[in-house]
């Protein structure tokens, strides 16, 4: 009896998880009048305009991008998960909790702040021209991006690495240091291989949002130059050209896939990580 | 399980608020769909008071914004206020409704010379709005030369000094007049020029914005913008170091205008709106609010002196002589989507 | 000792990094100014401003209401399905597991245009209803992900040891299930809350006819300019925020 009651649940994923996705997938391989659902012909086309250089170019920018912050988030949140798991129950928690606050604030507000920060005109060039430096070109270019992306996205990498390491079992470096290892030695050979599906996770936890957006590009790029989030909606949202939309979706999720298919052969444990994380 | 109490207790009390806030209010509705920053509120509330209609108000950034939105269904709009160009389009494509014009009295006020315009030749489907030009303004403690082409756009002296407008046809519009073309070109490979300086000026600009130029070039934070005019009279009022200039390779000069799409629900709400607007006192009042040109020549004597007297919202008519107005790229516009997603993805 | 105070200016920087800029925006707040480097004076006024702005209050309006509807929808929704999911054999288990963790892997903006393209098909009007069954969409996953763990952690036989004393599935479920799991319930649900009161993207491609959550409202102001009434906004968010999660908090450590 109690299997039915996931009926309602299941008619729900069909509707809004499975049909919607396949119809992405139908508009990607039709062309036509993206209103008029009789109009549809069967077509490649939206994919040979998306393997144009000037396409692939958008592609290979954002899987940049995305990579940078990844590893950009991996070297400066590591060291600092390390450090917080490190310390006495009763502070680490309170330090994971002031590592958490920050998210519960809107995305945008906090990806707006930085624009009050980075102006020409705004508070850090307000500073440094102050002590008598040139002011900073920090807005509207490439580098604010990627600040955005890492402010956004590093406590999705932090967390899940943190509590990989407060798992490790303390007498296994106890078990190191009395056989001689010195400090690096251990984290080298027993820490951080212990460590490594926090640092999967987290890397998949950074990559997958960072490859999609369109917020952060668009508040703090300038709209110089399009990710393949912003591609994505301008094709729903300016140009109406929903074949060639979704057949960037699709390419989008193809993408993420590849990425989690990789990495889920490192990562054992799966849990309901995700735009939560508590 | 106190605290799940206290939790439970925190929801039904915010959910309560919320309908009480939504209750209440059973007046007939029109959905308004503007620009941004380009209302004063005050008047919708005025309009609200004396007509007991409630005003859902939202905004859009571009004209094509605005099109798709409306294009793809699925939302119904009373009011819409699309430039020259796009209403030309929703014409041609049956998305607007013919208006009544016994319940829009006021169009005798509107400036003559503004009607039975190219985009709407029979006059039927709009009541014009704002009007103005597109033009550059720069800021005079960071520009000495005289700026009166859009060849200083390109020029590396201003290298991320430059702002340009996040807008399809602006934006092509600045770079074809530059190359002597007509801004209603139906030419591929010269759209492509202009896409090519385009891509060859990126490396000197600081931005595409919209109303974020704003606050911008306010803060003196870059030397030149495209801007529309009525956006200029803005700015020059908050940061007297700002001018305006028109290229005289010529600009173009747009009107934007109140239609009635035909997804309409209330559509004598929307004419009484339509007339509302066009009032003098009330079009006077909002075009003080937001700096644009006033079609209605009564409004406009009843501007402050610094209004009236603007050479950048009324300029002189020797002034905009080499003007153009957009018109609907009909059968190309994917052609100008095209070149626009290329430039944006370079 | 060295290596002692390095770690804490790395661990002061990291959180300069975080806060720094929600500290300035929340000191900016109160800026008797519109211009941004500049401070000019204390003042309320940003906070007068926003709540005399209708379309703030009318996105605020939206945004609880789509909150508490999706996550209480989401939730019952969600600890049903957890429930009967739990119960399943290992491959039909494995499969709707699978399938559930779609929408939380998916980038946001595909579950969102994939909604849209949905929405476009059964030609639905977007509005209120539409952005409502998006966030239900994307609430219940994390519903379920926090209510099976409890399941898993319960005695199998209690719901057993309760029928074969006479009780109704029904009344087992109420008296003995329910009890057990209400941690993950309210952990999901406000989960779920949470989600929604946070989200863009999807609200953002599936809204119509003036209807917008703050989200939305805020990209609008930021798109268009500086604007103190959004500092305002953002520290009332910002508290009110961290004062459910010291209630949250709170509970937990209680249990």
């Amino acid at each position: 009896m109690m299997k039915r009651t996931s009926y309602p649940y299941l008619a729900w994923i069909l509707i809004f998880t499975i049909v919607p996705l396949f119809l992405v997938l139908y508009f990607a391989f039709t062309t036509g009048d993206s209103q008029n659902f009789s109009t549809f012909i069967f077509s490649l086309d939206n994919f040979k305009k998306f393997f144009t250089p000037i396409y692939i170019n958008v592609l290979i920018k954002s899987i940049n991008l995305a990579l940078v912050s990844t590893i950009l988030c991996l070297i400066i949140g590591y060291p600092i998960a390390y450090i917080i798991s490190r310390e006495k129950p009763k502070k680490r928690n309170a330090m994971i909790l002031m590592f958490v606050i920050p998210m519960w604030m809107n995305f945008l507000l906090r990806t707006y702040a930085w624009v009050t920060l980075l102006g020409r005109n705004g508070l850090i060039n307000t500073f440094v021209t102050k002590l008598g430096f040139p002011a900073l070109d920090l807005m509207f270019n490439e580098k604010a991006v990627l600040l955005g992306m890492v402010y956004n996205f590093l406590p999705f990498m932090v967390l899940p690495i943190y509590s990989v390491l407060t798992k490790i079992d303390k007498s296994l470096l106890e078990a190191s240091e009395d056989l001689g290892a010195n400090l690096m030695t251990t984290f080298r050979r027993v820490i951080f291989p212990l460590s490594l599906p926090g640092v999967i996770t987290g890397i998949t936890m950074v990559f997958i949002p960072a490859m999609s957006t369109f917020v952060i590009s668009s508040l703090l790029g300038g709209n110089k130059s399009n990710l393949i989030g912003n591609l994505i909606e301008q094709q729903f949202r300016w140009t109406g050209d929903w074949h060639f939309g979704s057949s960037m979706s699709i390419i989008l999720m193809i993408f993420i896939l590849i990425t989690m298919a990789l990495t889920s052969r490192f990562d054992k444990e799966k849990e309901g990580r995700g735009r939560g994380l508590w | 399980m106190k605290n799940t109490k206290v939790i439970v207790l925190i929801l039904l009390i915010s959910m309560l608020a919320v309908f009480a806030m939504g209750c209440g209010d059973d007046r007939p509705v029109i959905n308004v769909y503007n620009w941004g920053d380009y209302i004063d509120s005050d008047v919708i509330k005025e309009f609200e008071d004396e007509f007991g209609i409630k005003v859902n108000y939202s905004m859009y950034e571009t004209n094509e914004d605005m099109y798709i939105k409306l294009k793809q269904g699925g939302s119904s709009y009373d009011v819409v206020i699309p430039s020259d160009y796009m209403i030309e389009r929703m014409i041609n494509e049956d998305m607007l409704l013919k208006l009544d014009m016994n319940n829009i009295p006021n169009m005798e006020k509107v400036d003559e010379d503004l009607l039975y315009a190219d985009y709407d030749p029979t006059n039927e489907y709009s009541v014009p709005y704002m009007w103005g030009t597109v033009g550059i303004l720069y800021n005079t403690t960071m520009v000495d030369e005289t700026v009166d082409s859009w060849d200083i756009l390109w020029d590396e002296k201003y290298a991320d000094q430059i702002i340009m407008l996040n807008s399809q046809r602006d934006s092509l519009a600045v770079a074809l007049k530059r190359l002597g073309y007509s801004m209603n070109t139906r030419d591929v490979a010269q759209l492509e020029e202009a896409r090519d300086i385009l891509i060859d000026q990126k490396p000197l600009v600081y931005a595409y914005l919209g109303d974020q130029v704003k606050d911008t070039m306010i803060a003196g934070e870059a030397a030149l913008a495209v801007v529309y005019s009525g956006d200029a009279v803005y700015m020059i009022r908050e940061n007297p170091d700002l001018a305006y200039a028109l290229p005289k390779e010529g600009f173009n000069l747009w009107y934007d205008s109140m239609v009635i799409p035909s997804s309409a629900k209330n559509k004598e709400g929307a004419e009484a709106f339509i007339n509302f607007m066009t009032r003098p006192d009330i079009a006077a009042k909002n075009t003080d609010y937001i700096g644009y040109s006033s079609p209605i020549p009564e409004a406009i004597e009843m501007l402050p002196d610094d209004l009236k007297n603007s050479d950048v919202a009324y300029p002189d008519s020797d002034l905009i002589q080499n003007t153009e107005v957009f018109k609907d790229p009909a059968d190309i516009v994917d052609v100008y989507d095209r070149i626009w997603t290329e430039l944006n993805s370079h | 000792m060295v290596s002692k105070s390095l770690k804490k200016l790395y661990t002061f920087l990291i959180f300069l990094f975080l806060y720094a800029p929600i500290i300035i925006l929340i000191v900016f707040s109160f800026n008797d100014s519109k211009s941004r480097g500049v401070w000019s004076g204390f003042t309320l006024r940003w906070y007068v401003e926003l709540f005399k702005d209708p379309a703030i209050l009318k996105a605020l309006y939206y945004t609880i209401l789509i909150a508490v509807l999706s996550s209480v929808i989401s939730t019952v929704i969600g600890t049903f399905a957890a429930l009967g999911i739990h119960n399943m054999p290992g491959l039909s288990k494995k499969i709707v597991l699978n399938l559930n963790y779609l929408p939380v892997l998916n980038p946001d903006i595909v579950t969102a245009v994939s909604l849209m393209a949905l929405y476009r098909f059964f030609k639905l009007e977007f509005g209120f209803t539409t952005m409502l069954l998006s966030h239900i969409t994307f609430c219940i996953p994390y519903v379920i992900l926090s209510v099976l763990p409890k399941l898993k952690q319960m005695n199998k036989h209690l719901a057993e040891a309760a029928m074969d004393l006479g009780a109704t599935p029904f009344y087992a479920l109420r008296k003995v299930i329910i009890p057990e799991i209400m941690p993950g319930i309210i952990t999901g649900g406000l989960m779920a809350f949470t989600l929604s009161i946070d989200d863009f993207v999807i609200s953002f491609f599936n809204t119509g006819n003036g209807v917008s959550n703050l989200s939305i409202e805020i990209f609008a102001m930021s798109r268009r300019g500086i604007n103190p009434t959004i500092n305002a906004l953002s520290t009332l968010m910002f508290v009110s925020l961290l004062v459910l999660l010291l209630i949250i908090n709170k509970r937990t450590e209680k249990n």
